[in-house]
């Protein structure tokens, strides 16, 4: 199966260590990994600050790119859920709706597509703090959601780490509150933003976990900010590391 | 022209009182797993939710015919029906109400629909004293402050403060912070007011097509106090609060204080019929743009709302900011989205007071998609030109380079550039917005494209030559 692997711009420019275990856990899997050089980034920045002429270019560039690939894969539940529900800014055309449809979050496309369910060259023994994004659980249905409290509880990306040898889960207060990234959120309201990261970190650590992983590094990129400000250097981990084999 | 309300502003202020900030975090978030509790309780919830939303979409769309019946029903019951277009023609009824008896005093229940009209202003100008009889709402009037959350108006405000208010106002003691002798305190002072009134004035949660009845909840018995003890009842209604029956009444009385956080039912549920015997009552329905909302096709639902506050106790960025934040009468996610439709320049900033995290759409007990309409009214404040000049610009450009991989592999090859690309931080770069409470993430030394490059592409050369 060939997949084409989407890169999110702020991974490629911050974390290039998530887009490296992401194709190598393709790989290993035997995904036949293409990953178009060409790309940028799916205009989610620009929309999501409700300006949808700005994100139009953008979002045609990344139709382009992608569309024509029967499977795409991204390190990213918010980009995923942007290309898969909020994909108006640019025309409409084949290719772009065969990306919408195509498009999947490494979560989705190891648990769903591939259904693999262990990861035996990956041993982590370590107490694990999962923090689930808001556009994979409500957004992608990745995980159930605390609101809807007679819903079966599941999460996908927790299913797959459990598939890590030695891996333990810690469990915290409000798992599913908003961890205050929310795109420009971040900047335009930084000091609510800033708060919900701090508490965010707070509730996490009060279980005592080695580090702090997630399947959305923007998230990620938020969180440990907020932990460094206040001098905790807890690692934190995208989840493809974790099942890529990564060590603490 | 007014200026836009700067939620993100005054939330700074708010997040940096941590006593309060820690106090009104705690307290809703208390208020929304007591609502999951509450739920949990309901196995039919969920179906309740959606029966709840479908009837307030039938009611919505059938609004002029149920408000005819009502109205026959009301005034076959003997009330007297008004019908105000806006906030002025409602004030100017009450007022004339009031002025035909002579009143120069008022009692009033909570009502949010009032808060919205400003009738209390309205009726100081013009020399008519108005005592609020809500513990939260008088405690609110007496510090001369808008409510701070639609169903507890005071809640952001702890019991030492109020302590501290009602020794200056009413000489109680102010160490003493037992929110029963302070209840006690404000009942003495307010309880003359109900006995004396000339006219007496209450809100409305829903009103019933079917039987021409006004149903109040309330924890404090205060809007029975104001309906039963003046000559004169006047309800104030918003013409979205209709329902077309008894039966369909049950329903949004089990969702309403489940989806508080407070219990299975409000202490007083009271369904007022018609006017006492030798008294009137009168009954103000009021549109001020609500059949405006109704044909807006991306935001009529708003209008199923029946007030139940669940999406602002479960909104993380509400509890860290505080409702008079949002400088509205509604407020949070569902203020969000409701205020545009009253004056869209002056709330043209509050759809991006959210992290569209979802939260709110989930716990709505009319299943309101209001983080979808925030998403919506983001795009709807772009097309009125509403956007900031500075982030219009930073996103102009990082359109123009996101389009361009050539422009995209130039500008991320270095950080400092990067960093300009990259819209979340480009918006307010200038005001180092990120960096104030967060620590900016570090340089990769290469990109990944640079690392893919160098590692796939140029490998799989050589093996190819």
């Amino acid at each position: 199966m060939q997949v084409a692997l989407m890169v999110p711009c702020y991974i490629d420019m911050f974390y290039p260590r998530v887009g490296i275990a992401t194709l190598e856990l393709l790989e290993r899997l035997g995904v036949d990994v293409v990953y178009p050089m060409e790309q940028t980034c799916c205009g989610q920045p620009m929309a999501n600050s409700g300006c949808y002429e700005e994100a139009r270019a953008t979002e045609e560039h990344c139709a382009r790119v992608f569309g024509s690939f029967d499977c795409v894969v991204t390190p990213s539940g918010s980009c995923t859920h942007h290309i898969r529900n909020k994909f108006t800014a640019g025309a409409d055309s084949p290719e772009k709706q065969n990306l919408v449809r195509n498009t999947y979050d490494l979560v989705e496309f190891l648990h769903d597509v591939l259904k693999i369910r262990e990861f035996p060259w990956a041993i982590f023994k370590h107490k694990v703090a999962l923090h689930t994004s808001c556009s994979a659980i409500r957004g992608l249905n990745m995980a159930s959601m605390s609101e809807r409290v007679h819903d079966p509880v599941f999460s996908k990306p927790r299913t797959l780490l459990s598939g890590v040898s030695g891996l333990q889960f810690v469990e915290f207060e409000r798992v599913d509150e908003c961890c205050g990234f929310g795109g420009t959120f971040a900047v335009t309201e930084e000091a609510v933003s800033a708060k919900m990261g701090y508490d965010k970190v707070a509730f996490m650590q009060k279980s005592s976990p080695d580090c702090i992983v997630s399947s959305d590094m923007s998230c990620l990129m938020h969180l440990q900010g907020c932990a460094r400000r206040q001098n905790q250097d807890i690692p934190f981990f995208h989840l493809a590391e974790i099942l890529n084999g990564v060590s603490l | 022209m007014s200026h836009p309300v700067d939620q993100a502003k005054n939330a700074e202020k708010f997040v940096a009182d941590t006593v309060h900030e820690s106090h009104l975090d705690k307290v809703l978030w208390m208020s929304r797993m007591n609502r999951d509790a509450a739920a949990r309780e309901v196995p039919e919830w969920e179906d309740l939710r959606t029966l709840a939303s479908e009837i307030k979409e039938h009611t919505l769309s059938n609004l002029a015919d149920y408000l005819t019946q009502f109205e026959a029903k009301a005034i076959a019951n003997g009330m007297i029906v008004h019908w105000a277009r806006d906030a002025h023609e409602h004030n100017q009824i009450v007022y004339d109400i009031l002025a035909e008896q002579g009143a120069d005093t008022l009692v009033k229940s909570k009502s949010m629909l009032t808060e919205e009209c400003e009738l209390r202003p309205f009726l100081e100008r013009r020399g008519i004293r108005v005592t609020e009889t809500d513990l939260g709402e008088r405690i609110q009037q007496l510090d001369n402050q808008p409510p701070g959350h639609i169903i507890g108006p005071a809640i952001h405000k702890t019991t030492k403060d109020v302590a501290l208010l009602f020794s200056q106002k009413y000489g109680s003691d102010p160490k003493n912070e037992d929110p029963a002798y302070l209840a006690m305190a404000m009942r003495e002072n307010t309880r003359p007011d109900i006995l004396t009134a000339p006219a007496g004035m209450t809100g409305a949660n829903f009103v019933i097509a079917e039987t021409g009845a006004i149903v109040v909840a309330t924890n404090e018995g205060n809007a029975d106090l104001c309906a039963h003890t003046p000559p004169v009842h006047i309800c104030s209604v918003g013409i979205e609060k209709i329902i077309p029956t008894t039966e369909s009444l049950a329903v949004f009385i089990r969702l309403l204080t489940r989806s508080a956080g407070l219990g299975l039912i409000t202490q007083y549920t009271s369904m007022f019929r018609g006017p006492r015997k030798g008294a009137t009552m009168h009954v103000i329905l009021v549109d001020n743009g609500r059949s405006a909302r109704l044909g807006m096709k991306r935001f009529w639902h708003s209008l199923k709302c029946i007030r139940c506050s669940a999406c602002m106790n479960t909104c993380p960025v509400f509890r860290r900011s505080g409702g008079l934040s949002y400088g509205s009468t509604y407020m949070g996610p569902i203020g969000i989205i409701m205020m545009p439709t009253f004056e869209i320049r002056k709330y043209s900033e509050l759809p991006f007071s959210s992290t569209l995290n979802g939260s709110c759409t989930n716990v709505c007990p009319v299943k309101i998609d209001i983080h979808e309409q925030i998403y919506a009214w983001r795009e709807v404040m772009e097309e009125n030109d509403q956007i900031q000049v500075v982030k219009k610009e930073a996103m102009k450009v990082a359109d123009k380079v996101l389009s361009h991989p050539a422009l995209y592999q130039i500008a991320t090859a270095t950080l400092s550039t990067a960093l300009e690309v990259l819209p979340h931080f480009a918006v307010y770069n200038r005001l180092n917005a990120w960096g104030k409470h967060r620590d900016v993430p570090e340089a990769a030394r290469e990109t990944f494209h640079e690392w893919y490059r160098k590692h796939r592409v140029e490998t799989s050369e050589v093996v190819a030559s």
